[in-house]
C-alpha cells in the first residue's frame, strides 16, 4: 500500500513516540513506522526507569539541557497521560572521602545546568532518607524519580493516535529513496510511504537509518545491560535511588538497585559490548555476578525473590575502547533537505524524551509550517492506578457497576478481566502477550505467567475468538502454541 | 457516602475454607461434619477441584479410596458430598486480602465482600517454580513453559505448546508431562535433571519415561536457552558435586518447547499477610498438632503447608485440619497451649507439625535429605530418649514419610528430635 504524510517518524521509541505526541498538537499529517508488533520494544522498555535530575551532563551540551528540561516536564506529563511517576529523589554516595570531590564537582554542574535543589548531606541525612545506606557523605537530588518507561511510550503513541497521529506497526524500514523534493520509504512488508520530513528516531538502528539516505559519519556500538526483577515482597525497602559516585569513562551508572513504580526492584544494568543491537540474551556469568552484588546490597534476599531477568543495549556512539558517553545528535541535516536525524540517544533519552520533541518538532518547522491544532487533548483517558490499588469503597463499586473487576485473572499481581480486556483492546492494536503484559500487568508477577496465562488464553478464545495460532509472544516470529490438540471445539474440554 | 450504604456486603461465617482443591474441599467437609453449621468455602477458579481438574492421568486415590482414579474422579468424590453436608460455596471468587483477626476481603463478578470468620483453614494450595527463580540464562523465546501450565493448556483448553520438547526437572508433573507429550505426536528429547536422583515417584520413572524410551539425564541441568523469536535449542550440560555446570560437557539439545518441572512452592501471600509464622523450610506455616497457625484461629493444611507427594495425604490431613477448626469453634478456644517443638535431626529436611502439645496422637510428616536404603527413623525427646522408631526398607526426598505418634510424646515439654540412623 502507499500512505503519504508530511511527516514519517521511523522508530516508536520512547523518543518516537514523544516526537509523536508533540506533532499532534498541531495539524500536520503525521506517522510513526515501527518494526516491531507494539511500541517500545527496544531499549525503551529494557532500562532501569529512572528520570536523571541532569548534574552529570556537561554544561552546555544537549543531553544536560533536554534533561533537566525533560525531567521538569514529566510532572504535567505524566499526570496527562495517566503514568505512574514517583519523584522519590536520589543519593550519589561517596563511600570515602576520595569520592567527596567528584560530589562537589557533581553539585557545581548541576547547578550550572539548572538542576533544581540540588544538596551536599552527610550521612545522617543520607540514612534518614535511606535507611540503611552506607557512606561518607552524599549529593542528594530531589528531582530524580522513577517511572515505567514502557507504560510512559505507550501512553505517549496512545495520546498522539488519539490526536491523529497515525501508527504503523510491524513496518521495518528496508530501503529509503528521495523523490525530490520528497522522501520515500519503503518498507520489509512491501508498503511505500512517502513524506515532506523524515525524522529517524530509530534507536539502535539510527546508524542504519543514516546509511540509507547516505549519512556514514555514525556508528552504534551496542552496549548490553542485564538485570534482574526482584520479588514485589521486598517493595519499601527503598525509599530513594542509591549510586555511587560514577567513574570516570564508565559506560553506564554502574549496577545498582532501583526501585520500579509498581513494587518492584532492579539489579543492573550490567554493561558489555556486543555486535547484534538485538541480543538480549542474559548469561550466565554476568547472572552470577549480579546474585552476590544483590546479595551484597540486600542481605534479606532470597532465592525465590528473583522473579525474572531481562536485558536491554544502549545506543553508544563510542566504541569499548574509549568508554564512556558522547552528546546526543540532534540534527536538521542541511545536506538532506527534510531530514531530522537522531543518534545515539541513550541515557538520559527517557527523561529527555519530551524536551527532544520539542526540540525536534522545532526543527519540522523549518520545513512546514505547523498551525496548532485546537482539539488537541492532552490527556489520555482511564485510569492511573490498577484495581488493586483502589480503597474497599471504590473497588466494590467498581465491581457492582461492571462484574468484570470482580474476576481476578492475574492472581500475583490482581489484575482483573477487565483491565485485562481493556489492555488486550488497546488503541494502538498491539495483541502479543508482552504488549499485555506492559499495559496490564498480568503474568509479571512472581508466577511469572503460570496462573494468569492459562486464564488469558480461555478468555482470549472465548471471548474474543482467538485461536492458538494467534497468540504471539512478542511478534510474528514467536508463536505460543503449535494449535489445537483436537480438532473439536476449543470450550468443551472444560465442560467435566 | 453518608446518603448510602456501603457498596462491600460484610457476611460472617464461622469457618471459612480458602481454595477448593483436594485440601480445602475435604476440610470444609470434615469441618461441617464436624458439627460446624456455617462453612463457607471459596474458590477462584469456576469449577472447583484445584489442580485435580489438569490431572488426567490415573494414580489418585490408592490410599483414600483403594482405587485408581483420574484427578478429576478423585474430586468428584469430594465435590458430590458438598451439597449433602451443607458446605456453602462462593466459586469464581477470590480472596484478596487475609487480616489477622480472621476478615478476609473476597472479590466475586458483581461483589466485594467482608467476611469475617469464626476460623479460616488455608488450602491455597502452590505454584511452580518459574525461569527467573532458577536463573537459567539465555534468551526469553516463546516455548518455555512451567510443566503445570503447560499441562492444563493441554488438557483443560485444547492447546498444543510444542513439537519437540525437553523437560527441565524430574519432578512428577514433569515426568507426567512427558509420556502426556508424547501421546499427542510430540517427541520428547530427554527428561534432565540436575540432582543425582529424580525427585519424581519411581512409579512415575517407570510409567512416564522408561515406558516410553524418554532417557533421564541425572546431574544435568539446562546452561542456555535459544531463540528470539520461538524457543530453537537448549544447552545443557553436566554438574559437579557443587551444582555447578561442566563446560566441557556442554552439548546442544535442538526443541521448539522446555518445560519446566523444578520444584514447587507453597502460595502463602495470603498467610504472610495475615501475620502467620512460616517455616523457611517447607515454604509454609508453623503449625501445631491441630494445624493451627501461630495467629489463633487460622490453620492450614495441604500444599500450602507442605508440598505432598500424594493428593491422598492432602485429604487426610485437610480432614484433620477441618475437625480442628470446628473444634476451634465451637470450643472457642483463645488461649495457646503447650507448644512443645518438634525439630528436624540429621538426614530429616523438615517435621510437621512443628509443635505439638503432648495431649494428642499425631501424624508426623517429614521428608529426608537424600535418598537411602534401609535406614531406620527414630524420635526422641530433649532427654534423648526413644519415643517412636520406623525401620524403612526405602527413604526418598521425593516421598513424604508419614509416622502414627500416641498422645504424651513430649508433654514434658522438652524438644523432639527427629532424624535418620
Amino acid at each position: 500500500m502507499k500512505h503519504s504524510y508530511e511527516v514519517l517518524i521511523i522508530g516508536g521509541g520512547v523518543v518516537g513516540c514523544a516526537i509523536a505526541r508533540e506533532l499532534s498538537r498541531y495539524r500536520v499529517r503525521a506517522a510513526l513506522l515501527e518494526k516491531e508488533a507494539d511500541v517500545g520494544m527496544g531499549a525503551s522498555c529494557r532500562n532501569s526507569g529512572v528520570l536523571h535530575c541532569g548534574f552529570k551532563y556537561a554544561q552546555g551540551t544537549l543531553r544536560a539541557i533536554l534533561d533537566v528540561r525533560g525531567n521538569a516536564m514529566m510532572d504535567d506529563l505524566c499526570r496527562d497521560l495517566k503514568v505512574k511517576m514517583k519523584r522519590i529523589g536520589k543519593l550519589t554516595v561517596a563511600l570515602d572521602e576520595e569520592d567527596e570531590p567528584m560530589l562537589d564537582h557533581l553539585k557545581e554542574q548541576g547547578d550550572a545546568n539548572g538542576v533544581p535543589g540540588l544538596e551536599v548531606i552527610d550521612r545522617d541525612r543520607m540514612q534518614r532518607i535511606q535507611a540503611g545506606v552506607e557512606g561518607y557523605r552524599a549529593l542528594y537530588s530531589p528531582t530524580s524519580a522513577i517511572v515505567s518507561p514502557y507504560n510512559l511510550t505507550i501512553a505517549l503513541a496512545e495520546n498522539a493516535l488519539a490526536n491523529g497521529v497515525d501508527f504503523h506497526l510491524g513496518q521495518k524500514v528496508a530501503a529509503i529513496t528521495r523523490q525530490e523534493p520528497r522522501w520515500e520509504v519503503r518498507t520489509a512488508a512491501g508498503d511505500t510511504f512517502t513524506a515532506d520530513v523524515l525524522v529517524n528516531a530509530s534507536g539502535l538502528f539510527a546508524a542504519d537509518v543514516c546509511r540509507m539516505v547516505g549519512i556514514r559519519e555514525y556508528e552504534i556500538y551496542p552496549c548490553r545491560g542485564e538485570y534482574y526483577v526482584l520479588d514485589r515482597r521486598l517493595d519499601g525497602t527503598l525509599t530513594a535511588l542509591v549510586y555511587p559516585a560514577p567513574k570516570k569513562n564508565a559506560p553506564g551508572w554502574g549496577t545498582h538497585l532501583t526501585p520500579t513504580v509498581d513494587g518492584n526492584i532492579l539489579i543492573g544494568p550490567t554493561a558489555e559490548y556486543l555486535d547484534d543491537p538485538e541480543d538480549f540474551a542474559c548469561t550466565s556469568d554476568v547472572m552470577a555476578r549480579l546474585r552476590r552484588e544483590c546479595q551484597r546490597l540486600l542481605p534479606s534476599i532470597r532465592q525465590s525473590d528473583y522473579i525474572r531477568n531481562f536485558a536491554g543495549t544502549r545506543a553508544k556512539q563510542t566504541p569499548p575502547e574509549v568508554g564512556g558517553n558522547k552528546d546526543f545528535v540532534i540534527e536538521d541535516r542541511k545536506d538532506l533537505k527534510g531530514f531530522v536525524n537522531l543518534v545515539g540517544i541513550e541515557s538520559p533519552g527517557l527523561t529527555s524524551s519530551p524536551a527532544i520533541a520539542e526540540m525536534v518538532v522545532g526543527m519540522v518547522k523549518n520545513h512546514l509550517a505547523l498551525l496548532p491544532d485546537p482539539a488537541f487533548n492532552p490527556v489520555r483517558p482511564g485510569s492511573l492506578d490498577f484495581f488493586w490499588e483502589l480503597p474497599p469503597e471504590e473497588k466494590a463499586e467498581r465491581i457492582a457497576e461492571d462484574p468484570d473487576y470482580g474476576e481476578i485473572i492475574c492472581r500475583c499481581e490482581k489484575i482483573t478481566k477487565r483491565e485485562v480486556i481493556d489492555a488486550i483492546r488497546n488503541p494502538l492494536g498491539a495483541r502479543t502477550m508482552v504488549s499485555l503484559k506492559y499495559r496490564a500487568r498480568a503474568s509479571m508477577g512472581r508466577c511469572q505467567g503460570g496462573f494468569c496465562i492459562p486464564r488469558i488464553v480461555r478468555l482470549l478464545r472465548d471471548e474474543f475468538g482467538w485461536d492458538p495460532e494467534d497468540f504471539l509472544k512478542r511478534g510474528a516470529d514467536s508463536p505460543m502454541f503449535v494449535g489445537n490438540m483436537r480438532p473439536d471445539k476449543g470450550g468443551q474440554a472444560h465442560e467435566l | 457516602m453518608n446518603s448510602k450504604a456501603s457498596p462491600i456486603e460484610k457476611i460472617q461465617r464461622e469457618v471459612v475454607v480458602i481454595g477448593g482443591g483436594p485440601a480445602g474441599l475435604a476440610a470444609a467437609i470434615a469441618a461441617r461434619e464436624a458439627g460446624c453449621k456455617e462453612v463457607l468455602l471459596v474458590e477462584r477458579d469456576r469449577i472447583l477441584g484445584g489442580i485435580l481438574n489438569q490431572c488426567i492421568h490415573d494414580g489418585f486415590g490408592l490410599h483414600a479410596f483403594k482405587e485408581a482414579l483420574s484427578g478429576p474422579e478423585y474430586a468428584d468424590r469430594y465435590i458430590r458430598r458438598l451439597p449433602g453436608a451443607g458446605v456453602e460455596v462462593m466459586d469464581n471468587t477470590i480472596v484478596l486480602s487475609l487480616s489477622s483477626d480472621r476478615v478476609l476481603e473476597v472479590s466475586a463478578r458483581g461483589a466485594l465482600r467482608h467476611v469475617e470468620a469464626g476460623a479460616v483453614i488455608l488450602a491455597m494450595g502452590c505454584r511452580e517454580r518459574t525461569r527467573g527463580a532458577i536463573s537459567i540464562p539465555g534468551h526469553r523465546p516463546a516455548g518455555v513453559y512451567t510443566a503445570g501450565a503447560a499441562q492444563n493448556l493441554i488438557n483443560l483448553e485444547n492447546i498444543m505448546v510444542g513439537r519437540r520438547a525437553c523437560i527441565l526437572g524430574s519432578g512428577d508433573i514433569g515426568l507426567i508431562m512427558a509420556r502426556r507429550l508424547t501421546l499427542e505426536g510430540a517427541r520428547v528429547e530427554a527428561v534432565f535433571e540436575i540432582l543425582p536422583y529424580s525427585s519424581g515417584l519411581p512409579r512415575n520413572i517407570q510409567q512416564c519415561l522408561n515406558d516410553y524410551n524418554i532417557p533421564l539425564f541425572l546431574n544435568t541441568t539446562v546452561t542456555d536457552i535459544i531463540g528470539k523469536g520461538r524457543l530453537e535449542a537448549i544447552r545443557v550440560a553436566q554438574v559437579d558435586g557443587d551444582r555447578v555446570p561442566i563446560p566441557e560437557t556442554e552439548r546442544l539439545v535442538p526443541c521448539d518447547t522446555l518445560l519446566l518441572s523444578v520444584g514447587l512452592i507453597p502460595e502463602n501471600e495470603l498467610t504472610v499477610q495475615a501475620g502467620v509464622a512460616m517455616d523457611p523450610v517447607t515454604g509454609g506455616a508453623l503449625v501445631d498438632d491441630t494445624f493451627m497457625t501461630g495467629v489463633p484461629g487460622i490453620f492450614a493444611c495441604g500444599n500450602v503447608l507442605h508440598v505432598h507427594d500424594l493428593a491422598d495425604w492432602v485429604s487426610v490431613e485437610a480432614e484433620e485440619a477441618g475437625r480442628f477448626a470446628a473444634a476451634y469453634v465451637q470450643e472457642r478456644r483463645e488461649e495457646p497451649r503447650r507448644r512443645t517443638p518438634v525439630r528436624a535431626g540429621e538426614g530429616v529436611r523438615y517435621v510437621l507439625p512443628q509443635t505439638i502439645s503432648g495431649e494428642r496422637d499425631f501424624i508426623l510428616s517429614l521428608r529426608v535429605t537424600a535418598p537411602w536404603r534401609d535406614r531406620t527413623v527414630v524420635i526422641r525427646d530433649g532427654g534423648g530418649r526413644e519415643i517412636r522408631r520406623k525401620k524403612m526398607m526405602r527413604l526418598h526426598p521425593a516421598e513424604m514419610i508419614r509416622i502414627p505418634v500416641k498422645k504424651g510424646a513430649g508433654a514434658d515439654g522438652s524438644p523432639l528430635e527427629v532424624s535418620v540412623e
